[in-house]
């Protein structure tokens, strides 16, 4: 039994270190910014997330107590790692993109980075008509 | 009825302070959920200006169901994408924007579904239209840009309209 426990432990921690290291491949062989931008995002998913199950599984195993910590690091990291990626995203698109070259915004005008304060004095005119209505 | 409301502004909140800080102390007392209790009445209280709103969850049980569907995605999608890495050539990758037109209208149910599309690797949500009506995708490799649109309408969007609407 002992062995068996042994045995997932190893195998969720060599998961995560593959995982890890596609990720961070990932980053040198992709080659434009928004593409790059994927490779982290995965390192933190399943290769975090092996490391955190073989650590419970650890604790459940052969520390005879069970440990929450883990959950926490996923909830937190869920937390946080899209908006990182989000803030990278926005300063690429500050700085790369203009209005011209990004995709139609659905029915909308242009992509929420792009704003200037003009848009948002006409939005607000557009919202709060004047009052012959 | 309503000194209740006023002293929980956020009854969800609550639930998840007590809970968070039970598990950072990791260890089962009753000590530690009395303590864990009052932080979940206190912040709340302390922090209610800023958001008077309260996000109305329609359906709680759903985001059971949401959490394992994601979770189940994340893991298929990273061997997808771990794949595309290792093995497709630069030149034989499109990557793609695309234009999810947004059916949810609370911010609660659209940080979730950008956060839910940032973290299912392949795809990455980069930006929201100026009026919030569109959420704006990147793909790291999506031939048929309009399948992947479907798919996450159809996959995230409906349970979150189920869940917040």
């Amino acid at each position: 039994m002992e062995n068996l426990f042994e045995l997932l432990v190893a195998a969720f921690l060599v998961i995560a270190g593959i995982f890890g290291i596609v990720g961070s491949f990932g980053l040198i062989k992709l080659n434009d910014p928004m593409s790059r931008l994927h490779a982290p995002t995965k390192a933190t998913t399943l290769g975090v997330g092996g490391v955190l199950l073989a650590s419970m599984l650890h604790a459940a195993a052969f520390e005879e107590h069970f440990s929450y910590h883990e959950l926490m690091i996923t909830l937190f990291l869920f937390l946080t790692a899209p908006i990182t990626a989000n803030f990278i995203a926005k300063v690429h698109i500050h700085r790369q993109e203009t209005r011209e070259t990004m995709p139609e915004a659905g029915g909308d005008d242009h992509w929420a980075t792009h704003d200037t304060p003009e848009d948002e004095e006409r939005r607000h005119a557009a919202h709060n008509p004047p009052a012959e209505e | 009825m309503k000194l209740i409301w006023r002293l929980f502004p956020h009854p969800f909140l609550t639930l998840l302070l007590t809970l968070t800080w039970l598990l950072m102390v990791n260890r089962w007392s009753l000590n530690s959920l009395v303590f864990g209790f009052m932080l979940g009445v206190i912040i709340p209280f302390v922090t209610q200006p800023y958001w008077p709103n309260r996000p109305n969850l329609r359906r709680p049980l759903k985001i059971a169901e949401y959490i394992l569907v994601v979770l189940m995605d994340i893991i298929q999608a990273n061997i997808i994408v771990a794949r595309i890495v290792l093995f497709k050539p630069n030149a034989d990758r499109r990557p793609n924007w695309i234009t999810i037109p947004l059916e949810l209208k609370t911010p609660e149910a659209i940080t979730a579904l950008a956060g839910t599309i940032t973290m299912t690797p392949g795809t990455l949500s980069a930006d929201v239209s100026d009026e919030g009506h569109a959420l704006l995708v990147h793909c790291l490799d999506a031939p048929n840009p309009d399948a992947v649109r479907d798919e996450i309408k159809q996959r995230y969007e409906r349970r979150l309209m189920e869940i917040f609407e």
